[in-house]
């Protein structure tokens, strides 16, 4: 693979002008005091008890993302263009989903095969006709963004679900600002920390239409075992509002209710952090004793607002993904300003040959997977991977597709041999309240802690960074 | 505030409170059974141990003898034990876990730290050594005294607080009683012309197990008395564990609670009932009725205001 593009030196050592005083501060800082400083970091991670759990990891059942000091910077040039595509796509996967589960003139209009709709896992039949405040379905999203170069920002993945990571942004930035006054003295950094408020405004500005001037807001999660529990209480915390558990929550005349110390109390808008299948066991797995019984019959009567809607799997649904570019052009009648990764749907019969016949180039993944687990990363993968992946392929082609190996850019990171390049994604969060679409400055940057690799999942053993953005 | 919060608050306190004292307990016997035999006697203080923690009967399905070794596992690190020092620390930490957002930095850090510490260092109860477990004693007190302090330093004095007190005084009063009704047959007012060392010693570790040996004198300014040490563990409001003061407080929380929510219900009205019934009597009528009895009336109905706290409000 060519040398990939780094967000510090560009494609040589042609040092890019919003590093320049990082580049500097560097320089000037002995190696050992950024060790000093990377131990420190990992020492406040764990007292704080900002960690996630591996399942199936009994080894270490809570872990730490590693964290890596050396923040990825961006200028304000690159932000504007970024975010004005990122609400551009927001916007057309709500219109989509409402389409979906109401007209379907996109299906009508052809633009994606109908099966792909109606025989897919995550298209929940229930959500048909239902509609959601405001028509808005994905109020948080975390879009997946990787760069190949200086121009090229390209979206890897749409998580329109229960995208997780945000404390970490938030909670990377006050490490870093802790241990590196200096260096933020230096710069002029966009500030993140009003991402809280933003949420909290956006969940309170979607309540349905029969709860009060004042909404109740609570978050939603399945529990302390939960692996991005710790997000959970986070954010909770942050927002001020109540971290509750099924079991808290309780359904009487369509009305949802939280019990309390004072009895219980009316809830208007929860933002959930646990899976449709597991919201109501009246309605999806009946075994699930994480759900609230009834919780989608208030929904359908309009007296609950769920962020995420129900049904919203269908738009990160990794076959949808190849249709995004269509989606924005259907909908908004724009030019995508965000591309997409070149992408191989094995299900149609020519795509599935050219995979078959390239897959040591490709990689190839689940359609349904996520967390970089079932994926094949064709260049590192040995013959034998291979050929089990082709058999698979054969057997069940509309369950993959394929893209490129591209040269995600990299950016300088701690080694146990210093500074050096690892490849680095960007998720950042956008917000649609009823009101507007809001991202804060920056995002989560993951980094590939393994030389070349390019897999960033924390699930994986990847790493996170701070994401500066700089003012003008 | 959530009901399971303010379950999973009182109970976080409980057990930090229950480590504490299971702490003070084998810190108290260890200096017992280190006296000569002459000064001790017989008498075996590691059952007595084991029966103040409520472990008697379960310690003898997992050991065959109450000796230091046994007892100091069982009620330290033991897995099999639900309540050993090191079962209630993690049972804190993941009740902390599931309710941060009502605690604060401070109290979470402690309690964080202390698990850490836990699995770090004393993992395997450290090396065995007297000096590693008088270093652990004082690692677990020394838990409880911060998450107290950062507790009543820094947590908004509203119910959240309240219902994490309600779960301390009640730990406390029972914890307290317990000790009481274990030594109970030491109190009794005959054995006050015994007199010897033995008693001395033995009364000394039921000040000591309560941290009180200096209360005492500073309230009787007299020399160790049965029936003194009797009223300064029940009736003594000034004394921060005794049972007279963990009602008031008890009582105290609960109208807090009472008001904040404007509404009073059984936990408040038994409460007082018990209050006002510690208020009004006096070691004599006590040791008449029967130590003993009296204790064992107040055990059970301590814990029957944990069970009315938990239908008024956890549940």
């Amino acid at each position: 693979m060519a040398v990939a593009f780094d967000e510090m030196n560009g494609l040589g050592e042609d040092l890019r002008p919003a590093y320049q005083e990082l580049s500097r501060w560097l320089k000037e800082t002995p190696p050992d005091a950024l060790e000093y400083r990377r131990q420190e970091a990992e020492l406040l991670f764990r007292r704080i008890g900002i960690t996630f759990a591996v399942y199936g990891d009994t080894e270490a059942q809570e872990r730490l993302i590693p964290f890596d000091v050396i923040p990825r910077i961006m200028s304000a040039n690159e932000w504007t263009l970024l975010e004005k595509g990122l609400k551009q796509r927001v916007l057309a996967l709500n219109m989509f989903l409402k389409d979906i589960y109401h007209g379907r003139d996109i299906l009508r209009a052809n633009v994606i095969p109908e099966d792909l709709i109606f025989q897919n896992p995550v298209f929940r039949p229930e959500m048909n006709g239902q509609d959601v405040p405001h028509d808005i379905y994905v109020h948080i999203a975390g879009i997946d963004i990787i760069r190949t170069d200086p121009d090229n920002f390209i979206v890897l993945e749409d998580n329109a679900r229960t995208p997780s990571g945000v404390s970490y942004m938030l909670e990377n930035r006050e490490i870093m600002m802790r241990l590196f006054p200096d260096l933020f003295a230096r710069h002029r950094v966009a500030p993140v920390e009003r991402y809280p408020d933003e949420l909290l405004s956006a969940l309170r500005s979607v309540a349905p239409h029969s709860a009060s001037a004042e909404p109740t807001v609570a978050l939603m999660t399945p529990g302390v075992y939960n692996s991005a529990y710790y997000e959970h209480s986070f954010l909770a915390d942050k927002l001020g509002i109540e971290l509750v558990e099924g079991r808290d929550l309780i359904v009487k005349n369509d009305e949802v209710f939280m019990r309390t110390t004072e009895g219980l109390k009316r809830v208007d808008v929860i933002y959930r952090r646990v899976d449709d299948d597991f919201l109501d066991p009246l309605t999806f797995r009946p075994d699930s004793a994480l759900g609230v019984p009834g919780l989608m019959s208030a929904y359908a009567a309009g007296n609950i607002t769920l962020a995420n809607a129900v049904g919203t799997g269908i738009a990160d649904d990794k076959a949808i993904y190849s249709y995004m570019p269509d989606i924005v052009k259907f909908y908004l009648s724009e030019e995508p300003i965000l591309k997409n990764v070149q992408t191989w749907r094995c299900r149609e019969a020519q795509d599935l040959s050219y995979v078959l016949d390239n897959l040591a180039d490709l990689v190839v993944k689940e359609v349904h997977g996520s967390g970089g687990y079932g994926m094949l990363i064709g260049p590192a993968a040995t013959k034998a991977t291979i050929e089990a992946f082709r058999d698979k392929l054969k057997r069940e082609p509309e369950g993959f597709i394929a893209q490129p190996t591209l040269a995600l850019s990299t950016c300088p990171t701690c080694t146990d041999k210093g500074l050096a390049p690892r490849h680095v994604d960007l998720r950042p969060f956008v917000l649609t309240g009823s009101r507007q679409t809001t991202i804060v400055p920056g995002g989560l940057t993951r980094v590939a802690l393994k030389e070349g690799s390019l897999v960033v999942n924390s699930s994986q053993g990847g790493g996170t960074k701070d994401t500066w953005i700089l003012s003008e | 505030m959530l009901s399971r919060t303010a379950e999973n608050l009182f109970w976080l306190a409980r057990y930090v409170e229950r480590a504490e004292y299971l702490a003070r307990t084998i810190d108290a016997t260890l200096r017992v059974t280190a006296l000569p035999a002459a000064y001790v006697g017989k008498t075996n203080e590691w059952d007595s141990a084991l029966l103040t923690a409520g472990v008697g009967a379960s310690f003898y399905d997992h050991y065959e003898e109450a000796n230091q070794q046994n007892v100091v596992e069982y009620l330290s690190f033991s897995s099999d034990n639900p309540s050993s020092i090191k079962n209630c620390i993690e049972a804190a930490r993941l009740n902390s876990r599931s309710v941060r957002t009502a605690l604060t930095s401070e109290m979470w850090d402690t309690i964080n730290s202390a698990w850490i510490e836990l699995q770090a260092v004393w993992g395997k109860g450290g090396t065995g050594s007297r000096e590693d477990l008088a270093k652990f004693l004082r690692f677990v007190q020394e838990t409880s005294l911060r998450f107290d302090g950062s507790a009543y330093r820094t947590m908004l004095r509203n119910d959240a607080y309240w219902f994490s007190r309600l779960g301390v005084h009640l730990e406390r009063a029972d914890n307290t009683a317990r000790i009481l009704d274990v030594k109970y047959h030491m109190l009794l007012p005959e054995e006050e012309h015994v007199g010897g060392p033995l008693d001395y010693y033995q009364w000394t570790s039921i000040l000591r197990s309560v941290s009180a040996t200096t209360a005492y004198h500073w309230v009787y300014r007299e020399t160790l008395k049965p029936w003194l040490i009797a009223d300064l563990l029940i009736l003594n409001d000034t004394l921060p564990r005794s049972l007279a003061s963990c009602y008031s407080n008890l009582v105290r929380n609960l109208d807090q609670i009472g008001v904040a929510y404007g509404r009073q219900g059984a936990a408040q009205r038994h409460a007082r009932g018990i209050r006002n019934r510690l208020e009004h009597s006096h070691m004599d009528d006590i040791f008449q009725h029967g130590v003993h009895e009296f204790i064992q009336e107040f055990i059970a109905d301590n814990s029957r205001l944990g069970e009315i706290v938990t239908k008024q409000y956890l549940i």
